[in-house]
């Protein structure tokens, strides 16, 4: 059943259960992302994705809140847009985002996010955390200090490879994710080295071994492919 | 001359590499040589930053006493402050040291010079005796605790990332500011770091 709504002034119709992220990118508009991928279910880890709801002025993450009948959204305005540059900022100070010398380089969802939002420099304290890279398994590697627990690679193991290698221990600033029961990679037997958390990654956390600086290109579409052709059987 | 913008160019602790961008301006440094007056730099042989400077271009983090020091100079004796590519930006590659704690000097001294020597491993030496004048001098300067992006010491006017900025960005941040704009940092070309 169709509903409508208005997103930035503007009148939308969307279909009932629909995300207001879904709503929104049928309808023309583009809202920030960073943990929602195309494939896997979303959770609203990253909060790049919140929108104000008039009336209450209640910020929530749009990809994880239904559109209901007379919604009105607003999706960009001057607090949001300090919100998202400031949550940029954040992750960035969290762990250790060196750009020049990452894997990533120039194909990295959080560096593209940083100039999406104006990041010119971070405001906050560098937290320097000690962080260790994981390359015990013998063809991927696991780099902490490039991690900001979007969940991606937990979501692809689990939903679309089914062996739930990854997971989130601990909570707060003490969160990471692990692999196993908080096992080196390597020594993970329920791993199938299928590689699909490598492209699911949206930064340089989780690579190919042998990649260097701005080698790490993803296919990350190609997750979404699978998931099309298991539950639709379209191939394409 | 008098009504040329006077420019500087810092390096501190950096690798050198945004001015060696800065040189890949290549012809179109005629071009700035013809509006500016270049009182300071690294490729100029000035060893004091003069006063009154109109705009001064900041390579690498804050490491040591010295890039301390001459920051502090720099932001007292100049209208406009660039931190100019990603180790003054973010502190880059030369704050890597930082994962070692909030007071890594000792640490990092003792890995380079030590740990990983296997002859005559010794620190180097932060005194001197000269023999003519017999007094000790300092030529080492010692290592700050913590490495700093600039604008963690100072206040920074422009932030111009990249590692290093291409050229064609530097020129947009030049070519605005001679205009007498303050420089719009937007977009990918002015904006990527790394």
């Amino acid at each position: 059943m169709s509903k409508t709504l208005t997103l930035n002034g503007q009148m939308i119709s969307a279909r009932e259960g629909e995300s207001i992220l879904d709503a929104a990118r049928d309808a023309g508009v583009s809202i920030p992302t960073l943990c929602h991928m195309n494939g896997v279910g979303d959770v609203g880890a990253c909060r790049m994705c919140l929108v104000e709801l008039a009336g209450s002025g209640k910020l929530v993450p749009a990809c994880t809140t239904k559109i209901s009948e007379g919604m009105e959204v607003n999706s960009d305005t001057p607090q949001l847009r300090e919100y998202r540059r400031m949550l940029v900022e954040l992750i960035f100070s969290e762990r250790n985002h060196v750009c020049a010398v990452c894997v990533a380089n120039g194909n990295c969802e959080l560096q593209d996010l940083a100039i999406h939002v104006g990041m010119d420099h971070v405001r906050y304290d560098y937290l320097y955390p000690a962080e260790n890279v994981d390359v015990s398994h013998p063809m991927f590697g696991m780099d902490h200090n490039r991690c900001i627990l979007c969940t991606r690679c937990v979501r692809t193991c689990d939903e679309i490879e089914g062996a739930h290698v990854w997971d989130i221990t601990a909570r707060g600033i003490k969160s990471h994710t692990i692999t196993g029961l908080a096992e080196p990679w390597g020594e993970v037997n329920t791993c199938t080295s299928c590689g699909k958390c490598v492209m699911a990654c949206p930064t340089g956390a989780i690579f190919k071994l042998g990649a260097t600086v701005a080698e790490m290109e993803k296919d990350r579409e190609k997750l979404a492919f699978l998931k099309n052709a298991r539950e639709r059987r379209e191939w394409v | 001359m008098a009504n040329k913008v006077k420019l500087a160019t810092v390096w501190l602790g950096g690798c050198s590499g945004c001015h060696m961008s800065f040189l890949d301006l290549d012809e179109w440094l005629f071009d700035l040589a013809q509006q500016v007056e270049l009182v300071f730099s690294p490729i100029a042989d000035v060893k004091i930053f003069p006063e009154g400077v109109d705009v001064a271009l900041i390579e690498g983090a804050v490491a040591n006493e010295d890039n301390l020091a001459l920051v502090k100079r720099v932001r007292a004796c100049s209208k406009m402050i660039i931190s100019f590519g990603d180790c003054a930006v973010t502190g880059n590659v030369t704050a890597l040291r930082n994962i070692l704690g909030p007071n890594n000097a000792e640490q990092v001294l003792q890995r380079a010079y030590h740990d990983v020597q296997n002859l005559q491993p010794q620190s180097p030496r932060f005194v001197v005796e000269d023999c003519v004048t017999n007094t000790l001098h300092e030529i080492v300067p010692p290592l700050l605790p913590q490495v700093l992006p600039v604008h963690a010491v100072v206040p920074v006017d422009v932030y111009l990332p990249g590692c290093p900025p291409p050229a064609p960005r530097i020129r947009a941040v030049l070519t605005q500011l001679l205009a007498g704009n303050t420089p719009q940092m937007i977009g990918r070309e002015m904006l990527k770091f790394g």
